[in-house]
């Protein structure tokens, strides 16, 4: 599959190109593309490939992260409602998109809802929609295109991310690496033609699921995509049947970059070339590390592992030496739950100071006086429809602000080695009552030269515990760092309308400043600095000295928080947990 | 509507099939809900029921889908209708109703109907999906999703199994009687644990892990897409089977026997595992003798109880919210200490 272009493309780019073309043979079969890339030419030469790709009757829609669920499903159309008297639906942008593919913008920011409502659509073919007394069911058969722009853990919804075949990172291509394409609308149409004829054997099926498994791929989605991926290609090449190439083909692009584990192999890692499917190479390289009983697995395992990403292997590395990070879902649910401020009915009044019009409870209100109103004003210009301000609905949203505890635990050597499982302890036990009381949490973990939010605003309790557990202790006291980045943390969510509560749970003593450099003069300043920041920025805290002798330097931050102060020598987790609770509760 | 997957031709998941079956023969077990990792076939197995349920009689205009034989729970139109002669009864699918995410309250309740309210100035009552759900089911994918007021409404009417509507003038009220199913994944939030218990079996399902059941999921997959029509035709045998089955069931359930012993025996396991109130007893009676019926059994013995202990218990412990997989273990402990190993 290489490009026959002048200078050589990056071998990166000519599997993204290859991951489109095989994305417009079978639109709806590969779900879609996740393109991790800056806005930027590359990224727009590859959408361009695409639409140049599909036919020109496809749509290709674009569709904000943020939209609102009228526009993406359809309800009424309050416009043409009006205008004709009598309610008119309205398509929504998925419906619209019918046939063709849609461009999710800013997916790393999109919604669990969003993602949800996304899925949904591309699993079952259709959107149902029961919106504003408009009841429908429409054909949506699509792919979707995720525009990830997204920066080191920061993903769209795994609830996508598992739907869509192909996770393409460019960030790493430039301008002057890329190359053209090899194929045009017409072999990709003659492909699609050919797609409902394509076998594919057993033994290429068995192949995929067994290197899905030898990757560490939980999701049975992803060898099914394989296998749709692997018949494209074949349909691609002009063939009737799935050959080996193609097998290879699906595993470099669909399986290597889901790899959770990295299979063993005897050649190190030298491959940074293109996954050129070599029908020779599996011999040479162990097949005992796998002892699988067929040579093609070990072909397609071995593309599987030439394609991984050299820098997936380094983080997967760090991230079983350093601490577990939950990549699960994100903060998508905490803005959907902000935006769900409950409806606490429907009531008479007029649309001021920001109270939102009700247009269909307007129009249900006015309708049954409709032809009254028509006949009493026989003579005069008749309008479609009477409305009456007395007719006039709002919504009234019942907002409840949501709570988010921040939890900032030093696990740094000083207090880790004595304190750490009972700060755990304590933790847990707060996350239970959160949980009762449907709060958020989000949890800062500090230690050694950095602070690492370990788990972003959730109510996830099972991600919490997990993140939890594997926090492990030692090493340095940044706390100047620690609380930056939890005073950033906190801001951000009042940001979105939630009210933080810092709780930082440390013995005060930091010994690492800011700029990462050791030393406790400057770490101390440098935390009661950041300390300051919080008070200015009015969030509010609650400091707890979970030192053995409870220490001045603890106090001292705490004054200049202007938090409270809780020194607990004993604390155990159900005092911490009743003196959080009080905290939070002088605080929202 | 494109053709729904197969039931039977879902490979294992065993307790997800049981439970869904369990409520096909007996409604009044109380709704599912399904918990579980992406893609382990959630949505596709409620979606596939659909197809294997029998059809049911109702009184052919009504909208409500009111059961003829049960006079009593008849809807205010079709009382009305008996005054005037014999009802007239056609068969009917039962339907199996999606609540989409994002669907509006009016919709889900029932509301003035705008077309005719706008055009002809009548004030008529349009039913919403808890009309359309009477004697079926009503399926919410990602119920976790779902803004919790709507959950609220749902589970208030699935409890009183009526849907009592007072807006805009309109005030009535008709028979709602439905399975919840829910669905959803606890990555991306979970229920509130007071809607939890309100569900009558819990059913927590995981990818498969064995590497031949996975290729098996991705060969029938792959088979289903390519021919839908001969795939569903080639399992339609044994779809058929599990439907003889279920019909079967529904008949015998009344006179399938709850011995002293096996009340004893369920009363004794939720005492053990300190489960609230008296709903998880009747919960697993009930779905012990759904079990029965299934296996053509005449009695409820332990190894029906044993079979639903899980799901008709799972959420109703009392439990450290952390502990992830704590209740099922639990279960399993208190079961074995019970009836033996």
């Amino acid at each position: 599959m290489s490009s026959g272009l002048t200078h050589r493309p990056q071998p990166i780019w000519t599997n993204a190109v290859l991951a489109a073309t095989l994305f417009a043979v079978d639109m709806t079969g590969m779900g879609g593309v996740n393109l991790r890339a800056r806005c930027g030419p590359v990224r727009d030469t590859w959408l361009e490939f695409l639409r140049e790709l599909l036919p020109d009757i496809c749509p290709l829609r674009r569709v904000p992260h943020h939209i609102g669920d009228g526009r993406l499903l359809g309800g009424l159309d309050l416009a043409a409602t009006l205008r004709s008297g009598s309610p008119v639906a309205e398509r929504g942008l998925l419906v619209q998109a019918n046939g063709g593919a849609v461009v999710l913008t800013g997916a790393e920011r999109a919604s669990v809802s969003l993602a949800a409502r996304i899925g949904m659509a591309l699993d079952t073919q259709e959107v149902c929609v029961q919106r504003d007394g408009v009841c429908s069911r429409n054909p949506t058969r699509i792919g979707v295109v995720l525009l990830d722009e997204g920066i080191d853990d920061e993903k769209p919804p795994a609830a996508l991310l598992d739907r869509v075949a192909f996770h393409l990172d460019l960030d790493g291509v430039h301008l002057g690496e890329i190359g053209g394409r090899d194929f045009d609308a017409e072999t990709i149409a003659a492909a699609r033609h050919r797609l409902a004829h394509v076998d594919i054997t057993e033994e290429v099926m068995r192949a995929l699921c067994e290197t899905s498994a030898a990757l560490g791929i939980a999701s049975v989605r992803a060898p099914l995509l394989a296998v749709r991926t692997a018949r494209a290609a074949a349909a691609l090449a002009g063939r009737s049947n799935v050959t080996r190439a193609d097998a290879a083909i699906a595993a470099a692009l669909v399986l290597a970059p889901r790899a959770t584990i990295i299979p063993q192999a005897e050649a190190p890692q030298d491959k940074a070339e293109t996954p050129e499917p070599s029908d020779e190479r599996h011999r040479d390289s162990d097949s005992d590390a796998q002892s699988h009983d067929h040579p093609l697995t070990d072909v397609v395992v071995e593309a599987a592992r030439a394609a991984i990403p050299e820098g997936l292997l380094a983080h997967l590395q760090s991230a079983q030496a350093r601490l577990p990070r939950a990549n699960a879902g994100r903060a998508g649910a905490l803005m959907a739950s902000n935006r769900r401020g409950r409806p606490a009915g429907i009531r008479r009044g007029e649309p001021r100071s920001g109270a939102r019009l009700n247009v269909v409870e307007t129009l249900r209100a006015a309708a049954p006086w409709q032809v009254l109103r028509r006949n009493t004003l026989r003579g005069a210009k008749q309008r479609r429809i009477e409305i009456r301000r007395a007719d006039f609905r709002i919504t009234k949203l019942e907002q409840r602000s949501e709570t988010i505890s921040i939890f900032v635990v030093d696990a740094s050597g000083s207090s880790a080695l004595h304190r750490l499982a009972e700060a755990k302890g304590a933790v847990e036990q707060l996350l239970a009552d959160c949980y009762i009381r449907r709060d958020h949490v989000a949890l800062v973990a500090f230690r050694g030269s950095g602070a690492d939010i370990i788990l972003p605003p959730t109510r996830s309790l099972a991600r919490a515990k997990r993140s939890l557990s594997g926090l492990p202790g030692g090493g340095g006291t940044p706390l100047a760092i620690a609380i930056d980045a939890a005073a950033t943390l906190a801001v951000t969510t009042r940001r979105k309308g939630q009210s933080p509560v810092l709780v930082l749970l440390t013995d005060g003593q930091a010994n690492i400043a800011r700029d990462g450099t050791p030393g406790r003069d400057k770490a101390a300043a440098d935390a009661l600095d950041a300390a300051r920041a919080v008070r200015a920025a009015g969030i509010a805290a609650l400091v707890v000295d979970i030192s053995p002798q409870p220490h001045a330097s603890a106090e001292r931050l705490a004054r200049e928080m202007g938090s409270r102060y809780l020194p607990l020598p004993h604390a155990d987790a159900k005092s911490l947990s009743r003196a959080v609770q009080v905290a939070s509760a002088e605080s929202v | 509507m494109p053709l729904a997957y197969p039931f039977s031709a879902i490979v294992g998941q065993d307790e997800m099939k049981l439970a869904l079956l369990i409520a096909a023969v007996d409604p009044s077990v109380g709704g599912v809900l399904i918990f579980g990792d992406r893609g382990s076939g959630k949505s596709t197995a409620v979606r596939a029921l659909a197809s294997l349920l029998p059809k049911i009689s109702v009184v052919a205009q009504c909208r409500f889908s009111c059961d003829p034989q049960d006079k009593a729970a008849l809807c205010g139109e079709c009382r009305s209708r008996l005054g005037q002669g014999p009802l007239k009864v056609r068969q009917s699918e039962v339907a199996v109703v999606d609540l989409p995410l994002g669907a509006t309250e009016d919709r889900v309740v029932g509301a003035l109907d705008l077309e005719r309210a706008l055009s002809d100035g009548v004030k008529a009552f349009e039913p919403g999906l808890l009309a359309q759900a009477h004697r079926g089911f009503l399926y919410i994918d990602e119920v976790n999703l779902l803004e919790d007021y709507l959950v609220d409404l749902l589970l208030d009417a699935a409890a009183s199994g009526e849907n009592v509507v007072e807006r805009e003038g309109l005030s009535l009220r008709h028979p709602a009687r439905f399975v919840l199913v829910g669905t959803g994944n606890p990555e991306e939030g979970e229920l509130r644990p007071q809607l939890l218990d309100r569900f009558g079996l819990s059913v927590e399902v995981h990818t498969p892990r064995d590497l031949s059941d996975r290729i098996e999921v991705v060969r029938r997959r792959d088979a289903f897409e390519r021919n839908p029509t001969d795939f569903v035709a080639k399992w339609k045998k044994e779809d058929g089977r599990l439907r003889r089955r279920i019909v079967t069931a529904r008949a015998a359930l009344e006179a399938v026997d709850v011995p002293d012993a096996a009340l004893k025996k369920a009363a004794q396991l939720c005492i053990t595992l300190g489960t609230d109130g008296l709903r998880g007893e009747l919960t697993l009676m009930r779905a012990a003798r759904a079990v029965a019926s299934l296996d053509s059994a005449k009695r409820v013995t332990d190894a029906h109880l044993r079979k639903v202990a899980a799901p008709a218990l799972r959420h109703r412990l009392r439990r450290n919210p952390l502990d992830d997989a704590g209740s099922t273990v639990r279960i399993e402990r208190a079961v074995t200490e019970l009836f033996g190993a």
